[in-house]
């Protein structure tokens, strides 16, 4: 049956089984929002400035673990939603970004809201697309679905210019079989190598002070099980990277939490002295290894991704294998189980175990409360406690964005959202409004910065819109913290412009928006406006903490730095004693 | 401050264990790459070479036997390991089928050279026809005063003929970039696809 390009570009979307659009319309994409309107069954959120509709499909996707889908017009509102591609891109997000283009006769004319996005996103998507003819239109449309969510997830975008949603065409929508046919040279690899995976097993079974470290790779491959079943079997400590939270529950009594720049003390202390190191979807980030040559210094390491080119990037390994996460730990466990009749793990395993409790309770995470003063520690726990534990957090990018990945304790893979590669301020707030859509069973709180939240606020009326009840708590230091902290580290306290101390009600700002609005600046305060937060169930709430301005997210490893120089707590440097004579 | 680091009952000695990635050497790589004709796939590849802060020396591109396949040949000067990130990267392009390395692997390679050369005397002519002869060149254009000559070969025969030509005033010169294919009679086993 012939139909417009912008009927075929709805039909294909519904049928990836896509429920939801973040977008904005405009000049070249009208066609498609005309399509959309006629057909009718696509829900689409209308979000008030593109950068947010990009995060919204970011944390619906990062949420559900389906591919979320935004939709921009050309020119400024392609720009527009740059950031977020970007942000998708570092942290293997599968995101499918749809955009107008001016029509095909007018491509490189310099034409009225022209501008090459497939040339500006060439270096930060997986991959994208200029549909030049109707026919290859749903073909590229599922090809984008595809790539964006098999092999390492991320970012596709979908360029269509005008005059092709015009054209009619009986073109069929292609089958899963085709878009493979489609697309000959990309085979991700899943299985893993059996004979490197043989030489993991046998490392493991030997090691004497083993760990775990464990990022996004792991969460986007659905790892938890095999992850809690290989820690539990061999006793390894688990420590999570911040995109990894969540894929090992920090409940857990295996659990190192965090490691890198704002790791825990013992979560660093038990890579520093590992014999063996098992990578699994992590990157070897410099904001994990801080100098990486006294990186787990005296560890062997076993790295498990699905990206090749991830693989020796930063850091050599010792048994490099490529595959699904999943898959390879399965097998994996397997293994170890077929050698375990005449293998076990060395008895001094315990030993390790042991010296780890002992530094968990050496340096255990903790700051020093007050009664006069919000401390914003005291505030994420409180969330924590108000929550159970059981919310979906997303984050901004600064001091919040750590206290919210130490004080608050993640039991399940895709709670914690944050932007982790690109550290986006800006991204919390759009992307709770999309895990919200995504997740509408779970209770989303979008932990901010007062300045992170200024960058994307408009969204609080595309909450008010839907009727989305996420709550933020805005951890309002009245700073650029993160970056007033290293001016005090490591800059003599020159406090270059970060002081935010003018800055909107934010009460009166939610209340405009139709939003509700709350604000504690003593701590007795913070447990009752939770509280009120938790009834309200029908529009967002935006809550004002007000905190001491001058806490400082420790400990911490000062960028490239080795773990040995970690700061534990203020004015006090992790000095050699503590740190070596470790026992 | 002692310089151990450990646990109980065991202690390590801190010895500096240099993980980081060594750097390798620095030379000439020649990378094959067997990619499906599509809108910006050279662009893809130069982004991908030029974010790594490489130069592409030579490129050569053209089309197959195979209906919308085309093999690019591309020179870069690079660091071993960074090349090695390079290819897997292009490796991961989804427009890629295959991208191989042949800097190591016995393979055959040849440009193609047009250099027009200033031949204004006799003796001009004589000299640089005798040169054309031993290279087994062929004049292809001829002017009063001048000569364009085309020369294929490997990079030092290449090399070695323009260096004979240039006392004579070479006007201009163009090179393809050089095509490459690896040899059958020395496949090697491990080689990855
Ligand atoms: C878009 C963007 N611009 C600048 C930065 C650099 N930066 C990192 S943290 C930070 C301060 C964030 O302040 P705020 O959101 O108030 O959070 P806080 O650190 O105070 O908790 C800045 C400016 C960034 N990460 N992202």
């Amino acid at each position: 049956m012939s139909r417009k390009g912008a009927d075929i570009v709805i039909e294909t979307l519904k049928k990836e089984g896509v429920e939801v659009i973040f977008g904005l319309p405009g000049g070249a994409i009208m066609e498609v929002y005309d399509a959309l309107y006629r057909d009718g069954s696509l829900l689409h959120v209308l979000a008030r400035h593109e950068q947010g509709a990009g995060h919204m499909a970011e944390g619906y996707a990062k949420a559900t673990g389906k591919v979320g889908v935004a939709m921009t017009t050309s020119g400024p509102g392609a720009t527009n939603i740059v950031t977020a591609i970007a942000d998708a891109y570092m942290d293997s997000v599968p995101i499918v970004v749809i955009t107008g283009q001016v029509p095909t006769h007018l491509i490189g004319n310099d034409a009225f809201q022209e501008v090459d996005i497939v040339g500006i996103t060439r270096p930060i998507t997986k991959h994208n697309f200029l549909v030049r003819n109707i026919e290859e239109l749903p073909l590229m449309i599922r090809e984008a679905f595809y790539i964006a969510k098999t092999g390492r997830p991320g970012p596709v975008l979908v360029d269509i210019p005008k005059d092709i949603t015009q054209q009619l065409s009986d073109v069929p929508i292609p089958s899963e079989k085709e878009v493979k046919e489609a697309l000959p040279g990309y085979k991700p690899h899943v299985e893993g190598n059996i004979q490197q995976i043989k030489k993991a097993a046998k490392l493991i079974m030997e090691a004497k002070r083993p760990v775990l470290y464990v990022g996004g790779g792991a969460v986007n491959a659905e790892a938890q099980e095999e992850l809690i079943q290989l820690a539990e079997m061999m006793r390894i400590p688990v420590a999570t990277t911040t995109q990894g939270k969540g894929a090992f529950p920090e409940n857990h009594p295996l659990s190192l939490r965090m490691l890198g720049m704002h790791g825990t003390y013992y979560a660093n202390m038990a890579v520093y002295n590992a014999d063996l190191l098992i990578a699994v979807g992590a990157r070897f980030d410099d904001r994990v290894t801080g100098k990486v040559d006294e990186f787990a210094p005296d560890a062997k390491i076993i790295h498990i991704d699905i990206d090749p080119a991830s693989i020796s990037k930063n850091i050599t390994v010792d048994v490099p294998i490529v595959g699904d996460v999943k898959i390879v730990l399965g097998k994996l466990i397997g293994e170890i189980k077929r050698k375990g009749a005449k293998l076990r793990y060395p008895e001094d395993r315990e030993d390790w175990i042991a010296q780890i409790e002992k530094w968990k309770k050496m340096y255990p995470l903790t700051y020093k409360n007050s009664k006069e003063v919000i401390k914003p520690q005291y505030v994420i726990e409180q969330i924590y406690e108000i929550t159970n534990g059981d919310a979906i957090i997303t984050a901004g990018v600064g001091q919040h964005q750590m206290w919210a990945a130490m004080y608050y304790r993640y039991s399940f893979p895709r709670q914690f959202l944050n932007s982790g590669g690109l550290g986006t301020m800006g991204f919390g707030l759009p992307s709770a409004i999309g895990a919200k859509v995504g997740r509408p069973d779970k209770e989303v709180f979008c932990i901010d910065g007062d300045g992170s939240f200024l960058m994307t606020m408009q969204e609080i009326i595309t909450a008010v819109q839907y009727k989305i009840p996420i709550k933020v708590a805005i951890v309002n230091n009245a700073y650029l913290g993160m970056v007033r902290q290293w001016q005090e580290l490591f800059y003599d306290r020159r406090y270059s412009e970060v002081d935010l101390s003018l800055q909107p009600d934010f009460v009166k700002l939610a209340e405009s928006m139709g939003a509700v609005g709350f604000r504690a600046e003593k701590p007795k305060e913070v447990k009752e406006i939770l509280a009120e937060a938790m009834k309200v169930e029908d529009k967002p709430v935006i809550m004002d903490f007000v905190v001491d301005r001058e806490e400082n997210v420790l400990p911490m490893v000062p960028a490239g730095k080795s773990y040995r120089d970690m700061i534990l707590e203020d004015g006090k440097d992790a000095d050699a004693e503590t740190m070596y004579l470790v026992g | 401050m002692a310089d151990t680091v450990g646990v109980e009952g065991i202690k390590a000695v801190k010895a500096p264990r240099f993980r980081e990635l060594k750097k390798g050497e620095t030379r000439k790589h020649i990378i094959n790459v067997l990619v499906r004709n599509e809108l910006g796939v050279l662009a893809r590849i130069a982004t991908l070479i030029a974010g790594k802060g490489y130069n592409i020396e030579g490129l050569s591109v053209g089309e197959t036997h195979e209906k919308g396949l085309s093999r690019m040949t591309i020179e870069v000067i690079g660091d071993d390991i960074v090349i090695d990130q390079v290819v897997k990267q292009l490796r991961k392009l989804i427009d890629t089928l295959k991208v191989r390395d042949l800097t190591d692997v016995p393979h055959v390679e040849r440009e193609l050279v047009l250099v027009k050369v200033h031949a204004p005397t006799s003796r001009a002519r004589d000299e640089i026809l005798r040169i054309v002869e031993i290279f087994r060149g062929k004049v292809v254009d001829v002017s009063p005063e001048t000569y364009t000559i085309e020369i294929t070969g490997d990079e030092d025969k290449i090399n070695a003929f323009i260096e004979l030509l240039k006392p004579f005033g070479i006007k201009e010169l163009a090179r393809t970039g050089k095509i490459a294919m690896r040899r059958e009679l020395f496949v090697e086993e491990n080689l990855q696809e």
